[in-house]
């Protein structure tokens, strides 16, 4: 019978099967980060259990860590005192961890696969959402929670029961200036933020196999956005290029092996989804959301939504109470939005490509005797690691930040979610390259606008949106 | 963990859909390195007027008139009632063991984020899933009479309002035997230790490189 990707994955890793069809399934990597893990390390030691495979983990804090005078430590002790559990766990139970000070520290999801510890064919979990991010590699990646997290630590399995399948097509040839961001960003616009609940989303079509893993990352990061448990993309050349060159491929002729395994994870071509929604490349504008849910979002050329056209009642005052949020009026150009901040980061766009493509912007800027606009009080660039930031230093784009006046920070989640030091202020308004725009995530009473690397420089330069594939011409 | 079988509780209606656990337990208390506490802070943002620290005590921070938790009449409650896509947004456990903290047993949504109703099975919580129309009318009826409480039955599957209509709801059979007994998950699942075993050997010959 012709399988899916999805399909594949999960029968490569059944364990047992209960007759109403609830399986248990094997977990081959598990990342682990400060925030989701004390909390199970504390129940395996309460029970006198042992880890079922310590070499199966990568830990690395992530969340709580400074991006600037990092050799003074963490100031706030509540957060100090997390990543020092994490580290105590870590060298109690044999676990390898990148702590603070390692130059491989980075967030989970951007670590993972530049370790190549995230393979093709592998189950991957984390106690975090946007651990779909490393279905990118074909691999069946999902977030737990922290009782997931210890019964993973303790049985190297996990009791699922398995989803139904979508497969979002998008075909054609992207405009200049479009990016994985938006396609993610359109995708949740078009289905919103339940639209995947329940699936696992495959992302097929030329306009996936047209993106970099780099690009396929930043989509399958935001499928938790619209829902979905996971994402995935089918293995191809790009992918097995991509691992080849982490430190942890394997060699010769494991090599081999992995390789004629690997390129069988695709869907077969008459293979069924449950539910299969098509988009059209061309009509992919460069996106900026407008209100407190990722699916609250249009092109940038267009304006904040009117409630009076909502679609019934109950959007209508989602939507009314999140302009309210937003401090915004309906119908307003959203080129007209001006921004107090600007954060260049994530797991969603942190990585080497995202970085390029801002500094392009920033390169363009200093060109034409341009600087990050008067208005704007703070742009911080936060790359996804520290090998992504060793990396960026080699291309120079540190130095086309800087000299555009953007601020070039030490790798973490950062203002993402604002846990460190980094966040919005009271009513700042924000161009954010993060993933969530809900209510107080990068700071109370902070307004998020989510959009892509180059789009956020760009805003940054001008102090408000701006159609990036009109700046760059 | 607690077992649930019967429960009898006011009602107290969030009438917004989306809810994200960021709303439900706010990042800054994430900092914490245990599991129990974090009911206090339980919708921080829209409970109170300032901002809530970890560590900082919450008996006299301001609170907010308008958000409906903090309605006399919705004191003491243990269901809570919430529109769609409840519980949307990061895998943080932190939000059940919130809203557990706070005295919630039950939840009832016409749909919930995946994670999130996982995580509530863990901790005792039972999120309970009824049509978009009766979790609508039971909005109305709530909000219409004060002291509204409900009785829900695990083993019976049933929701029982105060004039006796009994609603069903449909809940996953190997969830609500868990949930019904307090079940580990991690003892059952190292009953099947052998097989684990057997599965782990067989993959280290296919998949040698994972095992390195
Ligand atoms: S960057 Fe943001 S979304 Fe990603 S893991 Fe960190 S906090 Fe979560």
């Amino acid at each position: 019978m012709p399988r899916t990707l999805y399909d594949k994955l999960w029968d490569a890793h059944l364990v047992h099967v209960e007759p109403d069809g609830t399986a248990l399934i094997y977990i081959d990597r598990h990342l682990v980060h400060e925030v989701t893990s004390p909390q199970a390390f504390e129940g395996i030691k309460l029970s006198g259990r042992k880890l079922w495979r310590a070499a199966s983990v990568l830990a690395t804090p992530d969340h709580n860590v400074p991006t600037a005078d990092r050799d003074k430590g963490i100031v706030d002790p509540v957060s100090r005192t997390q990543v020092e559990t994490l580290d105590a766990n870590c060298a109690e139970f044999g676990l390898t961890e990148f702590g603070m000070a390692d130059p491989r520290q980075g967030i989970v999801h951007v670590i993972g696969p530049e370790q190549g510890f995230t393979l093709p064919g592998t189950t991957l979990v984390c106690g975090d959402s946007h651990t779909s991010t490393h279905g990118a590699f074909g691999a069946l990646a999902f977030g737990i929670g922290t009782s997931e997290v210890e019964h993973v630590l303790a049985t190297q399995c996990l009791w699922q029961k398995k989803s139904r399948t979508l497969l979002v097509r998008v075909d054609g040839a992207l405009g200049k200036g479009v990016t994985a961001k938006d396609i993610a960003l359109a995708i949740i616009g078009r289905i919103g933020t339940a639209g995947g609940t329940g699936y696992a989303v495959e992302f097929g079509g030329s306009a996936i196999r047209g993106l970099s893993m780099e690009g396929r990352m930043t989509l399958c990061n935001m499928a938790i956005e619209a829902g979905a448990r996971a994402g995935m993309v089918a293995v191809d050349q790009k992918t097995l290029d991509y691992v080849k060159a982490t430190p942890r491929a394997p060699q010769g002729a494991q090599w081999d092996q992995a390789e004629a395994w690997w390129r069988t994870l695709v869907s077969d071509p008459d293979a069924t989804f449950d539910a299969v929604i098509e988009l059209k490349a061309e009509d992919i504008r460069p996106q900026v959301t407008w209100g407190t849910s990722p699916e609250m979002v249009v092109s940038v050329a267009d304006k904040v939504p009117d409630p009076a056209h909502a679609p019934n009642p109950v959007k209508k005052s989602d939507w009314e109470r999140a302009l309210q949020y937003m401090g915004l009026d309906a119908n307003t150009p959203m080129r007209d939005i001006a921004v107090d901040k600007v954060f260049i980061g994530s797991c969603t766009n942190s990585r080497i490509e995202d970085l390029r493509a801002a500094a392009e912007v920033a390169r363009w800027a200093a060109a034409s005797g341009r600087k990050v606009a008067g208005n704007v009080k703070l742009a911080m660039v936060v790359p996804g690691s520290g090998l992504v930031k060793a990396q960026a230093e080699r291309e120079g784009l540190d130095k086309d930040f800087v000299a555009a006046g953007f601020e070039w920070r030490d790798p973490g989640c950062s203002m993402c979610l604002a846990m460190n030091a980094d966040r919005l202020e009271p009513g700042e308004r924000c161009a954010s390259t993060s993933n969530r725009n809900f209510e107080g995530r990068q700071g109370q009473g902070g307004r998020t606008h989510l959009v892509s690397p180059a789009m956020a420089a760009a805003a940054a330069i001008y102090g408000h949106f701006v159609d990036v594939s009109e700046v760059l011409q | 963990m607690k077992p649930f079988t019967q429960h009898t509780g006011r009602v107290a209606p969030l009438d917004r859909a989306n809810v994200d656990t960021d709303a439900i337990i706010p990042k800054q208390f994430l900092k914490s390195i245990k599991r129990s506490g974090f009911g206090p802070n339980a919708f921080d943002e829209w409970r109170y007027l300032d901002r809530g620290e970890p560590g900082k005590p919450n008996e006299n921070r301001p609170l907010n008139p308008d958000f409906v938790l903090n309605q006399a009449r919705y004191q003491g409650a243990s269901v809570l009632l919430a529109r769609e896509n409840f519980g949307c947004g990061s895998s943080r456990e932190h939000a059940p063991w919130a809203l557990e903290d706070y005295g919630f047993r039950v939840i009832i949504a016409p749909s919930y984020a995946d994670i999130f109703f996982n995580n509530c099975f863990k901790n005792g919580i039972l999120p309970i899933v009824l049509a978009a129309d009766t979790v609508d009318r039971l909005f109305k009826a709530t909000e219409a009479s004060e002291g509204y409480a409900l009785t829900v039955d695990l083993a019976e599957q049933t929701v029982t309002t105060p004039d006796g209509e009994v609603i069903r709801f449909d809940v996953d059979p190997e969830r609500k035997h868990r949930l019904l007994n307090g079940l580990d998950d991690i003892g059952i699942t190292l009953q099947f230790t052998d097989k684990i075993q057997a599965y782990e050997a067989k993959r280290r010959q296919e998949a040698p490189w994972l095992f390195q």
